[in-house]
C-alpha cells in the first residue's frame, strides 16, 4: 500500500466482496481510490476487475441474482454507495462510465451527448448546446464533428464513437468516471488519443479504468492496482508496481510472464 | 460421375421448390390481373375510382370501388388503433419489465391468441362486442364496423407484440447498460434507447399488422354489414373489400360475367394496398436499421 495518497480520497473500498448467484468474483478487497488520480486496475482476464469496476455505479444491480457484500465508501458525503437503500439511478447520476466497446445511442451526435442533459430533465436548448460542445471539447471531438452535430453517431469511426462515448460522460459533470478497457476496440491512433484526454480529465474527475495493456497502465496511470483470481494482490504507486513490486506474483505480471 | 448426377438431381429439385412459390404468386397475380383486364373493358378506370356507389349486381349497376376501399380503411383504422397501442405497451413490458418466468407465461399465451379461429372472433364481435356498444351507443346498428375494427385489433394484437418484442430483445445489453449508466430509469431507457434501436423491427411489425387487418375477412363479414357505404363513420354498417368478396364468391354468378369479374378487381386493389404498405414497410426498415 502507498503510506500516503497524497490527496484527498474520492472512494474508500472496504472489504468488499461480490457475488454472482453463489459464484463469489470478489473477495474481500480493500482499495482506497485517490480523487483526481487515475488509478488502474490490471490482471489476467477473469481476474474480477471488470466486475470490480460495476460494482461503482451498480451496474450489477441490473441482473437478479447478484449480491454485494463490504462497503464502497464515496467521498465527500461518506455514503456507502453499494447498500441497497442507497438508489442506484443516484449513484449512476454521479459516477459516469465508458464502456469497452463504444455503445452509442441510435441517435444524432447531438443527442448522444445531450442524453444525459435529457434525462436530469434539462430542455433549455441554449443551455444544452453550450453543455454539448463543452463535453465535445472536453473528449477532443469538438472539431472533427461541429458541421454534423445532427447526423447520426453510427456514421462515425470506431474511435470517434468512443470518445462521443465519453463526452456522452462527460456532459453530465461526474464527479468520477469509470473506464472499461476503453481502448481495446480502437487503433494505436484513437489509443493515444483517449490516453491524452485521461490524463486531462484527471484535472476534473477521479478516474478508475481496467485495462489489459500493461503499457497503457503505465502510461496514463497514478496508481495501479493489480488483481488476481478475484483478489487484490498489490496496490501501489504506479511507478512502483512497475518497477518495483512487492509481489513476486505482480512481477511476474508485469514482466509478461503469465496472464 | 454418379456423385455429380445426385448432387444435381438435388440442386434442381430444391430449385424446382423455390419456383413453385415464385411460379404460384405470379400466378395469381396473372391471374387477377387478366379478369380484372375483362372488367376493366366494360367499366372505365374514371367511373371505379371515383363513383360513390357500389353496386354491381343492381340492375343500375354503379362500379366505385371507394365505398369498399372506405369501409377497409375505418375497420383497418380502429383495429391499429387497438392493437399498435396495446401490442406496443405489452412488447416494451414483456421485452424491458418482466422478468423470465412472467415472460415464459405471458408470450404463449399471447401466441395463443392469435389461434383462435376467426371466425369465433367474427361471432364475438357481433353477439358479445356490439351489444357491449349499444348500451353507449344505444343507435348503433347490429352490424358495424367499430366492433369489428376493435375485435380485429384484439387479434393481431400477438403480431404487433411478439415482432416488436423479438426486435427489442435483439437490441444489445450494452446499448441499455450505456443508458443505464448515464443514470436513466428503466422507463426511460426503454423509451428513449430500446424503441428507437428497434424501430425496423417494429415497423415491420406495424407493417404485418397493417396487412393482416386490412386482409382480414371473416370478422368483417360476419360482423360489419355487407352493404358498401361510402362512409368514414366506425358506427355505420359497411363492406370492406374482403367482405364483398366473400359476399360475391358465395352467390352462382356465372362465370365470365361483369360481376363475376368485379371480385377479381377488388381483389387486385386489395392486393395493391398491401403491396403498397410492404414496400413501405421495407423502405421504413431500411431507413432505421441499425447494425449493432
Amino acid at each position: 500500500m502507498p503510506t500516503n495518497l497524497s490527496s484527498p480520497l474520492k472512494a474508500d473500498v472496504k472489504h468488499l466482496s461480490f457475488f454472482y448467484g453463489t459464484v463469489q468474483a470478489l473477495k474481500d478487497i480493500t482499495l482506497p481510490i485517490a480523487g483526481n488520480h487515475v488509478t488502474a486496475l490490471i490482471g489476467p482476464s477473469g481476474c474480477g476487475k471488470t466486475t470490480y469496476l460495476r460494482c461503482f455505479n451498480r451496474m450489477h444491480d441490473l441482473y437478479p441474482g447478484n449480491r454485494y457484500e463490504g462497503q464502497i465508501v464515496l467521498y465527500p458525503e461518506g455514503i456507502n454507495i453499494i447498500d441497497p437503500s442507497v438508489d442506484p439511478l443516484a449513484v449512476r447520476m454521479r459516477i459516469g462510465m465508458v464502456f469497452q466497446k463504444p455503445n452509442p445511442f441510435p441517435k444524432s451526435i447531438y443527442e448522444n451527448v445531450a442524453y444525459g442533459l435529457r434525462i436530469r430533465g434539462a430542455t433549455q436548448r441554449n443551455q444544452l448546446d453550450e453543455k454539448v460542445e463543452q463535453a465535445l471539447r472536453g473528449a477532443a471531438l469538438w472539431n472533427e464533428v461541429k458541421d454534423r452535430l445532427h447526423h447520426l453517431a453510427f456514421h462515425l469511426s470506431g474511435g470517434q464513437q468512443q470518445r462521443l462515448c465519453i463526452a456522452r460522460a462527460l456532459a453530465t459533470d461526474p464527479e468520477f468516471l469509470l473506464f472499461d478497457e476503453p481502448c481495446s476496440a480502437l487503433d494505436p491512433t484513437a489509443t493515444s488519443r483517449v490516453e491524452e484526454l485521461l490524463a486531462e480529465l484527471k484535472q476534473r474527475v477521479t478516474i478508475l479504468i481496467v485495462t489489459h495493456n500493461m503499457q497503457q497502465a503505465a502510461r496514463v496511470s497514478d496508481f495501479t492496482a493489480f488483481m488476481y483470481q478475484g483478489q487484490l494482490v498489490e496496490f501501489d504507486t504506479t511507478k512502483t508496481i512497475f518497477t518495483n513490486p512487492a509481489n513476486q506474483l505482480t512481477e511476474d505480471y508485469v514482466t509478461g510472464r503469465f496472464g | 460421375m454418379r456423385r455429380h448426377l445426385c448432387e444435381r438431381s438435388i440442386e434442381a429439385s430444391l430449385f424446382l421448390a423455390a419456383l413453385a412459390s415464385v411460379a404460384i404468386t405470379l400466378g395469381i397475380v396473372g391471374v387477377l390481373a387478366y379478369e380484372s383486364w375483362g372488367f376493366f373493358q366494360h367499366v372505365p378506370l374514371s367511373e371505379f375510382l371515383t363513383d360513390s356507389q357500389w353496386t354491381p349486381l343492381f340492375s343500375e349497376a354503379h362500379y366505385g370501388i371507394l365505398p369498399l376501399v372506405s369501409g377497409t380503411l375505418v375497420t383497418t383504422v380502429v383495429a391499429l388503433l387497438v392493437a399498435v397501442p396495446l401490442g406496443t405497451v405489452t412488447a416494451i413490458y414483456v421485452s424491458e419489465y418482466a422478468s423470465l418466468s412472467i415472460r415464459e407465461t405471458v408470450k404463449p399465451i399471447l401466441e395463443l391468441l392469435s389461434a383462435v379461429p376467426t371466425v369465433v372472433f367474427g361471432y364475438f364481435a357481433l353477439l358479445f362486442v356490439t351489444p357491449l356498444l349499444q348500451r353507449i351507443w344505444p343507435d348503433l346498428p347490429g352490424f358495424n364496423m367499430l366492433s369489428a375494427g376493435l375485435v380485429i385489433g384484439v387479434m393481431i394484437i400477438p403480431y404487433v407484440s411478439s415482432v416488436s418484442e423479438d426486435a427489442m430483445r435483439a437490441v444489445p445489453m450494452l446499448i441499455r447498460e450505456g443508458s443505464y449508466a448515464m443514470g436513466a430509469s428503466r422507463f426511460q431507457t426503454a423509451l428513449r434507447v430500446v424503441v428507437p434501436s428497434a424501430l425496423s423491427g417494429i415497423a415491420a411489425a406495424y407493417v404485418l399488422a397493417i396487412s393482416r387487418a386490412i386482409g382480414e375477412t371473416m370478422v368483417v363479414a360476419i360482423a360489419a354489414g355487407m352493404q358498401p357505404t361510402l362512409t368514414l363513420n366506425p358506427l355505420e354498417p359497411a363492406a370492406t373489400l374482403t367482405a364483398y368478396i366473400v359476399q360475391v364468391s358465395l352467390g352462382d354468378l356465372p362465370h365470365g360475367s361483369l360481376g363475376y369479374q368485379t371480385i377479381f378487381a377488388a381483389g387486385l386493389v386489395l392486393l395493391i394496398i398491401t403491396l403498397i404498405f410492404n414496400i413501405a414497410g421495407h423502405f421504413l426498415r431500411k431507413r432505421f436499421h441499425h447494425a449493432f
